[in-house]
């Protein structure tokens, strides 16, 4: 039982891994930078849960810890680009997104 | 306000001792010194309102969870039959869906339900309405949006009358 | 001789016994890790075969909903009632939280940028088997 499981994850692993090259095929040929971003955001998510698939196998659960740090921080890693972007190349005016901000 | 603040220590504590699991003196001072300045960042943020710490609501935000896990397995199950079909048939439709909420946090919580079910995706948020991009024609039903718009404001204490 | 049978019973015995809890947690994650494989694979299929932006976005929070979710169930059901499930617990509420956020974050953002989407009923592309 114990090996079956522990194959059971490794296989989880892998299927994750795969999931995550293919993803990196649309984060390299995305159209927009839209699409590059949909790519990276969906990759971290993946990369969470390879974490925790990974913290289970080595049996560490520690792991689990830095699966919830890092998406925290591919949630602010996504609004901080948009942000970015939208600020420096879309020439949204300053002034008006400050005062949304304060509305919201 | 003074339960706002009861009930965001009780979460804090509870949050501390589930990511650090240790009961020794000098931690669990820490985690008191971590509560207290996050109250109090808290309180100068001037952000202590109902609508910060909505736990009063939790029983029946579970009860609307459970309802929407079944939209979103339902959801789930068509999207993937457009996604893996050879043919690959979808109609990509934008619809207006009317938002007559009153509260901030029930047009919210209406918005990010919609975004959670796959199949539709809430693209911009008016005063008075959603701009919804849905995958499938059949998914921009505005009887199904009604029915989640007064589920999701019930779910956070807004009654709206019947479903 | 009663404890000859006793002995010659005890192996027999603890070896026809099935520990029903460890088969049903088994079952458990095994069925929600490959139907939470399934939804994931399928959604970066979707984001790589969909036609544009906006439809893509769709196949994405299928990952992030059924898919996460169904993988930390599953670990859920192997690590028990310990601190490693109410982690486990947080990360799932958080992805909850936060996937439909983000998804909404970057199509408001394509919206304002002025990016249109692709409507009307769309077909694949026949691929052509003899080429």
């Amino acid at each position: 039982m114990e090996t079956a499981l522990g194959y059971m994850f490794l296989a989880g692993a892998f299927a994750l891994i795969v999931s995550m090259a293919l993803m990196l095929a649309r984060l390299i040929g995305g159209p927009t930078l839209y699409d590059r971003l949909l790519a990276v955001n969906s990759f971290g998510t993946k990369t969470v849960l390879f974490l925790c698939v990974f913290c289970f196998i080595i049996d560490r659960p520690d792991g689990v810890d830095i699966a919830l740090l890092y998406a925290l921080m591919n949630f602010i890693a996504t609004i901080a680009v948009l942000k970015f972007f939208n600020y420096r190349a879309l020439d949204v005016n300053l002034n008006r997104v400050s005062v949304k901000g304060e509305d919201a | 306000m003074f339960r706002s603040a009861l009930i965001l220590v009780l979460a804090l504590v509870a949050t501390w001792l589930t990511l650090s699991g240790y009961f020794k003196p000098l931690l669990l001072k820490l985690g008191v010194i971590s509560i207290c300045f996050v109250l109090f960042l808290c309180f100068r943020m001037r952000i202590l309102d109902r609508e910060t710490a909505a736990y009063g609501t939790l029983p029946r935000t579970l009860s609307y969870f459970v309802w929407l896990f079944v939209e979103i397995v339902k959801a789930n199950m068509a999207v993937v039959r457009a996604v893996l079909s050879p043919s690959m048939e979808v109609s990509p439709k934008v619809v207006k869906v009317p938002a007559p909420q009153k509260t901030d946090i029930a047009k919210s919580m209406f918005a990010n339900s919609i975004t959670l079910t796959p199949g539709t995706v809430s693209v911009n948020m008016e005063s008075d309405h959603i701009l919804v991009h849905a995958l499938l024609s059949e998914m921009s039903d505005p009887a199904d949006f009604a029915e989640m718009g007064v589920r999701s404001a019930w779910a956070v204490g807004e009654d709206m009358g019947d479903v | 001789m009663i404890e000859l049978v006793l002995a010659a019973t005890a192996p027999s015995e603890s070896a026809v016994h099935i520990d029903w809890l460890s088969v049903f947690r088994f079952a458990g994650s095994l069925i929600s890790l490959a139907a939470g494989l399934f939804f994931v694979l399928a959604g970066t299929i979707g984001v790589i075969r969909l036609p544009d932006f906006y439809t893509r976005l769709h196949a994405a929070g299928m990952t992030d909903t059924l898919g996460a979710e169904l993988i930390l169930l599953a670990l859920m059901f192997q690590s028990g009632f310990s601190q490693m499930t109410l982690k486990l617990v947080l990360v799932a509420i958080f992805l909850l939280i936060t996937s439909p956020t983000a998804t909404h974050a970057v199509a408001h953002a394509a919206h304002e940028a002025g990016l249109k989407p692709l409507l009307g009923p769309y077909k694949a592309p026949e691929v052509d088997e003899g080429t």
